[in-house]
């Protein structure tokens, strides 16, 4: 599992679902949360600063949060980042989409806290595994 | 107005014949699941109907494009005051007491959860939408007219700090 002293982005373009994200991972123990607006807001954050996980949504005005996973995957400093995907985007080839390009969990909204925790925790079992 | 459950509340598809119910049943089904999850309060369904006129009154509206291959409409979502305060005060864990920006932005990932639920359960009847960014009115009884030849569906939502509306105007090329 994720230490709770990592250092965390959360990337939406809608505050409200940033403070709904940092209230489940703060639940979750994790107190290092850093925010950003939209995917080149947050691509900036990851560019200058050290994140051990990305939190981001997809349809954002601008860079869209597929648009800056593709980017984190095909930066060789930043490839490896865990990047959770949590969207409105419920269609399969949504989610297939993401797969393909690398995303290591996919939460469609709406969520509870418990279901944003076990989604987390499925992350990590499984780069442990 | 008649109560009825999210369940009953239901359309069969010769109740609008201009709008099939298979396009109304996958919004009324989200907008419960959304607001049930989110902020913990249970809608209940109301008889859906077709709107007398194409303006909408109340304090904030949520405001999105359903643009895909052959079919396209519109989705609004409106509240009341004292309805929308509740459901994000409890979205958010803290107590909301006026119509501010948090308001607004929570209305907006409102529309866009709802939105991206219906298309997803609509997806799965053979309609495809592209994703689209929802825009928020908030202003004390305003009132918003849709510009549309095509009959409004709205349905109303009962919640214990008042009501809610989603209107709901789709049109398929088939």
């Amino acid at each position: 599992m994720l230490s709770t002293d990592a250092k965390i982005l959360v990337v939406d373009d809608f505050s409200t679902m940033r403070r709904i994200v940092k209230n489940a991972l703060k639940s979750l123990g994790y107190m290092n949360i850093e925010e950003a607006e939209d995917g080149a807001g947050g691509l900036h954050r990851l560019q200058t600063e050290h994140f051990d996980l990305i939190v981001c949504d997809w349809n954002m005005p601008g860079m869209t949060g597929i648009d800056l996973l593709r980017t984190v995957r095909a930066d060789p400093n930043l490839k490896h980042l865990p990047f959770l995907m949590v969207t409105a985007e419920a269609k399969r080839e949504n989610i297939v989409e993401a797969i393909q390009a690398g995303v290591n969990n996919y939460i469609v909204k709406p969520f509870t806290p418990q279901t944003f925790g076990e989604k987390l925790a499925a992350m990590f079992t499984a780069k442990a595994a | 107005m008649e109560t009825m459950s999210s369940q009953t509340a239901r359309l069969r598809n010769d109740a609008f014949p201009a709008m099939r119910a298979d396009f109304i049943n996958p919004f009324i089904t989200a907008t419960v699941r959304v607001i049930a999850t989110m902020a913990g309060i249970e809608p209940v369904a109301q008889r859906p109907r077709i709107k007398a006129d194409h303006r909408s009154y109340s304090d904030v509206t949520g405001l999105i494009g359903l643009i895909g291959e052959g079919v396209e409409g519109t989705m609004a979502i409106s509240f009341h005051e004292s309805c929308i305060l509740r459901i994000v005060s409890n979205m958010l864990g803290e107590e909301i007491t006026d119509l501010n920006h948090e308001i607004e932005d929570a209305v907006g990932e409102l529309t866009n959860m709802i939105s991206g639920a219906a298309r997803a359960d609509l997806e799965t009847k053979g309609y495809s939408f592209q994703m689209a960014i929802p825009s928020v009115i908030t202003s004390k009884g305003h009132s918003i007219m849709v510009v549309t030849r095509l009959p409004i569906v709205q349905i109303p939502f009962e919640t214990p700090n008042g009501a809610f509306y989603v209107e709901a105007c789709l049109n398929a090329a088939t």
